[in-house]
């Protein structure tokens, strides 16, 4: 088999798994869980082998293959494929935590009646990406990523009973497309430019200079990206989106769909790159989002609302690594951020569903969770270290790796590249370097050192669930070791860290978290004082039905889907004044519902007034006009047959009349 | 006027006859003429009489005098077996049976007041107007056709004879067909007429 | 003799079948209009059979063919005219407006008439 073989089955393998599953899901259940799982194994098995056998680098060592399928008209759309560093190299950490999700899958979702479509969505959103990844034709990775945004919407969805989830799914399915719209006009647009949907091409045509307008397509371009990867300004259905299932959360919305924007900007670099503005608009984008959400992570009460703000600000500094121009950076991190991100959601799943809730200030309340679910505690504190890039975890590494390209950036090191994004990147990235240490370090220290009343007991938690925490915890624990290997498979920069960097960055993640600590000291006094809500889930029920009624009654029980007013948080002494903004988002909501939904909402009932009261009176109109007239024509109808045959008489004398006058030509 | 057209597609006809009545004016009628005008004014006096009397069976009674003088006009025109079937039938029969189907829906003996319906003045003026119309156009077209009832008397064109013959030799497939007509209707009114419980009783 | 005199006797008596046709009440009144206006036909087709003198005699044919139509006619006529008065207890061609709208074709008066004709 060749390597350009086993790159078709990739996606291939889990698109059949998914079209089978969604075809014997009702008539075969017992087929249903080997084929959810078996071709997204087999599928990151053979991304591996393509791994392996591709040896990494771009350019002159990328794999290219096309077939064009039927000739279209001016631009050409080929099925091809581009497999270099990035593309092989992403597409195993897809397949890894893909398949990690659907085996996680199997226990979360045990008794739920939804688990076939819901496993075949995810095959199938699987597959979408991989496409993406693999893809070398523009179009052919816009099919994948709409896929994606589609199934997104389902698996957000999946909980369709509940309001949040409902909700939820249209606005990510809603905002994403805001982004899609200006992102296949930039498509288009590039195409036009470059004559070609190959990314080859297009590249070839970026670097020399034959782009006609870079920063027009750029900005469309980015739109998307903001859009997908949830950057600032189109970033709010992330948190929203944390009322899908844990497992989809931790695949679709940490480690893979969303890091596809990221994906697509450095698979594009040199079109970026070609406009100074872009990336300046790129680096402030990513220094707010970054900032922004951080703070935001520091006011959420829901323990996966916490973990998609921080979700948010690692996008962030992916952008950020692609804004200063270093690609590689930014997927070294994405590879590690789906890593510890994918395995803090997974544990996460595990925690709610040992506490029965989701919400942070129940759950500091409870003690002895740490001693019940020992494997999601010991895996999640390491990904927690390596969210909070403490060394030697693997987020140390590639926060560094960003953290280093800014500053070599900032100081004019990098060609092409405006200092002021570098210097915006930079300053942000430390700050928010700070705040993510704060973040994880409330997480865990409200999460696994509550005091209280146990919660009831559940059992033990499934073996499919804690084994899949502890593959994840390997590339968590260790992939930092990757920066001295991974140059020759990317571009070639250096990954390794800086002295600088490292200094300024681990400190400010050490001045983050024993802030917090401190602050959690004077506040966790306060918690026995003060109870707090209730534990909402029934025990003994599938993990996915704890997660669903959790997600349902945190508004009931706290007052607020994202925030709990809980005066022992320490995020709410820390943030002071700040805090009810950052709950709230911002109140990014606010302004866009002031912005878009009542504007919209306007002209609705304006249309509905107009098709009321005007286009109806025509209507009806129409409809009186021939009543009046069939009344008057039923006031002849007597009956009586004299009378209609002297009628129709009458007209054959007339007629009779007239045609003897036409015939002798009177 | 404007029946030239018409008289031109009446001219069309045979020749000999239509040159002849040049010869013929209106104001120095024939025998026959004079005749058939008497006739023809009693015939059309008893028909309207027919339809605007008051009393029902005086009706059927001037259709009596209309259909006889219709004969009488058949006669004049040289059809003399017409005239002996419109007898027969009509007079014989067809008056006949009306006088049957008036007494058997209770037709009151005498006048009646309502013998007429609300719809008598449009009736009237579709009526003149048709008329006024229908000889208006029939004028028009054949005021110098000339009909030669001497020839034709002389040919015995209505005689039995001459009536058989063309009736059995031309005509044998229709009258056939007509007589099974006569016997579907003959069906048909007796089972339409029949009571409901005839059978019963 | 001309044309023209049993013609315009023919049309006159045509129309005076169609005033009655048009204006009586009474439906066996109605049914002898329409005799009047066959025999309108009729001389017609024995006049103008006369002047063309053609070889099949196609006018006085089709006059003996009217005047059996005609007798069938009024048979049929007749037996429907007696089996709507035994329903309806009424020959009255004005009453019977089943196609108008509503039902105003079934007085009182004419259901006792109904009655009485039924008994």
């Amino acid at each position: 088999m060749t390597t350009t073989t086993t790159a078709v089955l990739v996606p291939l393998l889990p698109f059949l798994g998914a079209v089978a599953g969604l075809l014997l899901g009702r008539r075969a259940p017992g087929f249903v869980r080997p084929l959810a799982v078996l071709p997204t194994v087999a599928a990151a098995v053979l991304a591996v082998v393509v791994a392996w056998r591709q040896g990494g680098g771009t350019g002159e060592k990328a794999i290219d293959a096309a077939v064009e399928l039927t000739p279209t008209g001016s631009v050409p759309i080929d099925l091809a494929l581009h497999l270099d560093g990035f593309a092989v190299l992403v597409a195993v950490l897809v397949g890894v935590v893909a398949s990690c999700v659907q085996l996680y899958s199997t226990a979360y979702l045990r008794d739920d009646p939804r688990y076939p479509s819901y496993a075949a969505l995810v095959s199938l959103f699987t597959a979408a990406m991989m496409l993406v990844v693999y893809s070398g034709d523009l179009m052919v990775l816009l099919v994948g990523w709409e896929i994606m945004g589609i199934c997104s919407y389902f698996l957000v969805g999946h909980y369709w009973e509940t309001e949040a989830a409902r909700t939820a799914s249209l606005k990510a399915f809603l905002v994403t497309k805001l982004g899609d719209v200006p992102f296949l006009i930039g498509i288009l647009a590039l195409a036009a430019d470059a004559g070609t949907f190959r990314i080859n091409g297009i590249l070839t045509a970026a670097v020399s200079g034959d782009l006609a307008h870079p920063t027009l397509i750029a900005l469309l371009l980015l739109a998307g990206v903001a859009g997908k990867s949830a950057q600032f300004p189109l970033h709010t259905w992330l948190p929203d989106a944390m009322a899908g299932p844990t497992p989809v959360s931790a695949l679709i919305h940490a480690a893979t769909m969303v890091a596809a924007g990221v994906y697509f900007i450095a698979r594009l670099l040199p079109v970026f790159a070609a406009s100074a503005a872009a990336l300046v608009v790129l680096a402030v984008m990513a220094a707010v989002t970054m900032t922004g959400s951080a703070l935001a992570a520091l006011a959420q009460d829901d323990i996966k609302r916490v973990l998609a703000y921080s979700t948010v600000g690692q996008l962030g500094y992916m952008t950020g690594a692609l804004a200063v121009g270093d690609r590689d950076a930014a997927v070294f991190h994405l590879i590690t951020h789906g890593a510890f991100k994918a395995l803090l959601f997974l544990g996460a799943g595990v925690i709610i569903h040992a506490a029965g809730t989701n919400s942070l200030a129940a759950m500091a309340r409870t003690g002895g969770l740490a001693k019940r679910i020992p494997d999601a505690c010991w895996t999640m504190t390491v990904a927690l270290l390596a969210l909070a890039a403490i060394p030697p975890f693997s987020g140390f590494f590639s926060k560094e790796a960003v953290l280093g390209a800014a500053e070599h950036a900032a100081d004019g090191g990098t060609p092409g590249i405006p200092g002021a994004a570098g210097w915006t990147v930079l300053a942000a990235g430390l700050l928010t370097a700070l705040l993510t240490a704060a973040y994880a370090t409330r997480l865990w220290l409200l999460a696994f050192r509550g005091k209280g009343p146990e919660a009831p007991a559940h059992g033990r938690e499934p073996a499919a669930m804690n084994a899949v925490l502890w593959v994840l915890f390997i590339p968590a624990l260790g992939l930092g070791l990757a920066a001295w290997k991974l140059p020759d498979w990317f571009d070639g920069h250096s990954l390794t860290p800086t002295l600088t960097t490292s200094v300024l960055g681990t400190g400010a993640a050490l001045v983050g978290g024993l802030l917090t600590y401190g602050a959690w000291r004077r506040t966790a006094a306060l918690a026995a004082r003060t109870p707090m809500g209730a534990v909402a889930a029934d025990p003994g029920a599938s993990p996915a039905v704890s997660e669903e009624e959790a997600i349902a009654t945190h508004e009931a029980v706290y007052g607020d889907i994202a925030s709990a007013k809980d005066p022992a948080d320490p995020g709410r002494l820390l943030l002071g004044p700040l805090h009810r903004h950052a709950a709230a988002g911002f109140h990014l909501d606010a302004v866009y519902d002031a912005l878009f939904v009542r504007p919209v909402r306007g002209a609705a009932r304006l249309a509905h007034f107009l098709d009321r009261e005007v286009v109806e009176t025509y209507v009806r109109g129409a409809s009186t006009a021939p009543g009046l007239l069939g009344a008057a024509v039923r006031k002849a109808q007597t009956g009586n047959v004299q009378t209609y045959l002297s009628a129709l008489l009458a007209g054959s004398v007339v007629l009779a009349v007239a045609a003897v006058l036409v015939a002798t030509g009177a | 006027m404007t029946g030239t057209g018409l008289t031109a597609l009446a001219a069309q006809a045979p020749g000999t006859t239509a040159l002849a009545a040049k010869a013929h004016g209106f104001l120095s009628p024939t025998g026959v003429e004079v005749a058939f005008l008497l006739v023809g004014l009693v015939t059309l006096g008893a028909a309207l009489v027919t339809v605007t009397t008051k009393q029902l069976v005086h009706a059927a009674l001037w259709l009596v005098v209309t259909l006889g003088g219709l004969a009488v006009e058949y006669l004049l025109l040289t059809a003399e077996f017409i005239a002996w079937v419109q007898v027969l039938i009509y007079v014989g029969s067809v008056v006949v049976l009306l006088l049957f189907g008036l007494m058997l829906t209770k037709a009151p003996i005498g006048r009646s007041p309502d013998a007429d319906s609300g719809n008598r003045w449009p009736a009237l003026g579709v009526a003149v107007a048709a008329a006024a119309a229908l000889v208006w156009v029939v004028t028009d077209a054949f005021r110098a056709t000339w009909i030669d009832l001497e020839g034709a008397a002389a040919a015995g064109e209505g005689s039995t004879k001459v009536t058989g013959e063309f009736l059995f030799r031309h005509w044998v497939l229709p009258f056939e067909a007509l007589s099974v007509l006569l016997l579907a209707a003959l069906v048909g009114a007796i089972v339409l007429s029949r009571r409901e419980n005839g059978g019963r009783r | 003799m001309h044309l023209v005199y049993p013609a315009v006797l023919a049309a006159l008596l045509f129309c005076t079948g169609l005033y009655g046709v048009l204006a009586r009440r009474n439906a066996i009144l109605v049914l002898m209009s329409v005799e009047l206006m066959l025999n309108a036909v009729n001389l017609n087709l024995v006049a103008f059979d006369v002047w063309l003198r053609d070889e099949l005699h196609a006018g006085q044919a089709l006059t003996l063919f009217t005047i059996a139509i005609a007798a069938a006619e009024i048979g049929i006529g007749l037996a429907i005219v007696l089996l709507v008065y035994r329903n309806r207890g009424t020959a009255d061609i004005d009453r019977l407006r089943d196609l108008a709208e509503s039902g105003q074709h079934t007085e009182p008066a004419d259901r006792e008439r109904q009655a009485e004709a039924t008994a």
